[in-house]
């Protein structure tokens, strides 16, 4: 008889989280380098030596057999591995397989793991793989991924009146959650004005309501609940994680405005036993602005359409209602290509108590919630304290 | 199959790679949608079997190319004009990404009516689309 997913509530906890170097790195550092960064902190963090990391989930634009390859790097040997390609939201993924692996006694300490040179290396955002199928879209010009991002806000601003000051209030409050962050890429004042008059890239977006391009790594170590208690830092408990994907370029999705948060969240809220009203804090992956709208519509913040008023006067700001995106998010804090595992780590650090400034009181449950490719992939994780298992 | 000049959707009942007869019929000025037998639903790319129900029967079905502009992004290049990317949601069901063109690209509209126009250049014919004002 199968394990019920349910019973997996908790049974996984975080153990140690660590960044590499952000922003721009220069040329004498590789993504490899920046895995052993945030690898070899994440260890101190949880207190764990690299020999006992028997799982590996890794996925990369920048080098070929991700797991294999960062295995050589690290001198691992891992007995189990994953290179799930979802995009973004990947390394949120890998948080429901490490659970599932671990459960299934097929490792025990799981190292999760992301790193990207494209601001010095590439100057742009550099994409997995060289496609060797046709495309339907690339003959038309979009400026991709901008220009996918940019179909769903049209069409939300026309379906639901949304507005481009709306949608520049997510860049502002990023902005000045980034301001409370020391290690924060952009953190000079920022206004609605300001975005919207910055350059446009694909209409009706911005340069500012555009996720940065800068060099990162990261590392997330995952366990048992029970081997987690034994270490240095509190663990934090995975509650509950769920995946989608409905499409995966813009064209063949079924409604620009209901992403497939629509089915990750509500899953994702069931198998923890939690609803939106018990989160305390949220990390939604925001490639572009006109995520963090749809993504609170779908995971059930607010209702269809209503985002756009709801972010509305510094809502999801310092000192807001609902704060979301506190390390400052993919448009502030870092983006190098995949921001998925930096969702994690903020999240991790905010129920630890650990985030200063910027730091939720009494945050027991956060949300994390990944996206890959054009609104394609999403993968929603509950996480908690102590207190919620 | 019929001569290069005249082509139509009848001279690919059975041919079973979609990708090269949706070009090849384009080349020839011909817009179709590839349509299950079972199902009866259009789709959108081309493929060996039907998204909607998993048929391998599936056959060639031209269309009027009339559609609806679902939705629509203005990108500016530094070194040329202004054009419209858009997603059209075609009468026969698919939806699609094009180009409307013979306006200025600040005049597309979500909700405006369009009906495709083959163009033809390097690489091979494309479906764009131009206003329909019938």
């Amino acid at each position: 008889m199968s394990t019920r997913e349910s019973d997996l509530r908790g049974a996984a906890a975080i153990a140690g989280v660590a960044e590499s170097d952000l922003g721009e790195v220069g040329p004498h550092l590789s993504s490899l380098d920046l895995i052993g960064q945030a690898t070899a902190r994440a260890l101190d963090d949880a207190g764990l030596d690299k020999a006992e990391i028997d799982g590996l989930f890794c996925h990369s634009a920048f080098f070929q057999l991700p797991p294999v390859a960062a295995a050589e790097y690290l001198g691992i040997r891992p007995r189990y591995s994953d290179s799930t390609a979802v995009g973004g939201s990947t390394f949120v993924g890998y948080l429901r397989h490490a659970t599932a692996a671990i459960n299934a006694g097929m490792c025990e300490v799981a190292l999760i793991t992301y790193g990207s040179t494209q601001r010095s290396a590439a100057g742009g955002l550099v994409s997995s793989g060289t496609p060797l199928t046709k495309s339907y879209e690339t003959p038309f010009g979009p400026r991709l991924p901008v220009t996918a991002y940019a179909l769903a806000a049209a069409r939300h601003m026309y379906q639901f009146g949304t507005t481009r000051e709306q949608l520049a209030e997510v860049a502002v409050a990023a902005r000045k959650w980034a301001q409370l962050n020391p290690v924060a890429f952009e953190r000079g004042d920022l206004t609605i004005t300001d975005v919207l008059a910055s350059r446009m890239v694909s209409s009706p977006l911005t340069v500012r309501d555009c996720c940065l391009v800068t060099d990162g790594g990261g590392a997330v170590i995952v366990t048992s609940a029970e081997r987690a208690r034994s270490l240095r830092r509190a663990p934090v408990f995975i509650l509950g994680a769920a995946e989608a994907h409905w499409h995966k370029d813009i064209f063949q999705m079924p409604d620009l405005t209901v992403t497939a948060a629509a089915e990750s969240g509500p899953r994702a809220f069931s198998l923890a036993g939690l609803t939106p009203a018990d989160v305390d804090v949220l990390q939604l992956y925001d490639a572009f602005s006109i995520n963090t709208l749809l993504f609170l519509e779908d995971l059930g913040f607010c209702k269809k359409g209503e985002a756009g008023s709801f972010v509305q006067g510094g809502a999801i700001a310092p000192g807001g209602r609902l704060p979301v995106n506190t390390s400052g998010g993919g448009l502030s804090y870092c983006h190098p290509g995949m921001f998925g595992i930096f969702l994690i780590i903020e999240a991790v650090r905010q129920l630890r108590g650990e985030c200063g400034p910027r730091q939720i009181a009494d945050a027991h449950v956060a949300l994390v919630h990944g996206n890959g490719g054009m609104l394609s992939s999403q993968v929603t994780a509950l996480l908690g304290d102590e207190s919620t298992v | 199959m019929g001569s290069d000049s005249v082509l139509t959707v009848a001279d690919y009942t059975g041919e079973v790679h979609p990708e090269a007869v949706y070009q090849a019929l384009l080349d020839h000025d011909v817009f179709a949608v590839h349509r299950c037998d079972r199902c009866g639903l259009a789709h959108y790319s081309p493929r060996v079997l039907c998204p909607h129900c998993g048929s391998t029967s599936l056959a060639w079905d031209q269309s009027d190319g009339l559609g609806t502009v679902y939705s629509t992004s203005t990108i500016s290049p530094r070194d040329g004009e202004p054009y419209a990317v858009v997603l059209v949601d075609l009468d026969d069901g698919p939806r699609l990404m094009s180009n409307v063109v013979g306006i200025a690209a600040a005049d597309v509209r979500i909700g405006m009516r369009v009906r495709a126009r083959i163009v033809h250049r390097d690489g091979g014919a494309v479906a764009m689309f131009e206003e329909d004002r019938s």
